[in-house]
């Protein structure tokens, strides 16, 4: 029940193809992840909806393949 | 499907905020969890917390609710405002704060 970084930010980067993702393995044990992504088309939209389009583009893999992503997403300032 | 609906409608009109969460406020049982119980203690606000490890029924229903993958979720006044992380964003940027002093939710 892990992913590997790179599988993240591919599946993000599929997802919403102008954002700009970074992955940091938190604990070294490929299940905690902080990501953060930076996109132009996030300007004007609230964080929840940034943050669903993230999920949208994970497929459904967050809260069962990955468990915790600590997430923050941006437009680009 | 409907009846949860019912019920989580029900439980977010009930209390000015609400988080469902992973153990209770006093015995968390997820980092996340504990994270967002921890910022609504410091801001002081009273708020009613829903364990969705004891109802399965609810601990499903609350994603389709919301359309979000993960608890905790915190519920203002009956409005989805987001998970842990975008309640410690929120926070550090004082827009939580703001946020609930606007909705004039009940304090502690």
């Amino acid at each position: 029940m892990a992913m590997a970084a790179d599988q993240i930010e591919t599946l993000i980067r599929a997802g919403i193809p102008d954002a700009r993702v970074e992955i940091v393995d938190l604990a070294g044990d490929g299940d905690h992840y902080e990501a953060r992504v930076v996109a132009e088309s996030f300007r004007g939209q609230p964080r929840v909806k940034q943050h669903q389009r993230v999920y949208d583009a994970l497929g459904g893999r967050m809260g069962t393949e990955l468990h915790a992503l600590k997430l923050s997403t941006a437009a680009p300032e | 499907m409907t009846d949860v609906r019912d019920r989580i409608e029900t439980i977010v009109r009930d209390s000015d905020i609400v988080l469902f969460m992973k153990g209770t406020a006093l015995f968390p049982q997820c980092g996340f969890s504990s994270r967002a119980v921890a910022i609504l203690d410091h801001l002081g606000v009273a708020f009613q917390t829903v364990d969705v490890l004891q109802d399965p029924e609810i601990r499903q229903g609350i994603k389709d609710y919301s359309d979000w993958p993960t608890v905790p979720q915190l519920y203002v006044k009956g409005e989805f405002l987001g998970g842990s992380d975008i309640m410690m964003e929120m926070f550090e940027a004082g827009e939580l704060k703001q946020l609930l002093d606007d909705k004039q939710v009940a304090r502690a």
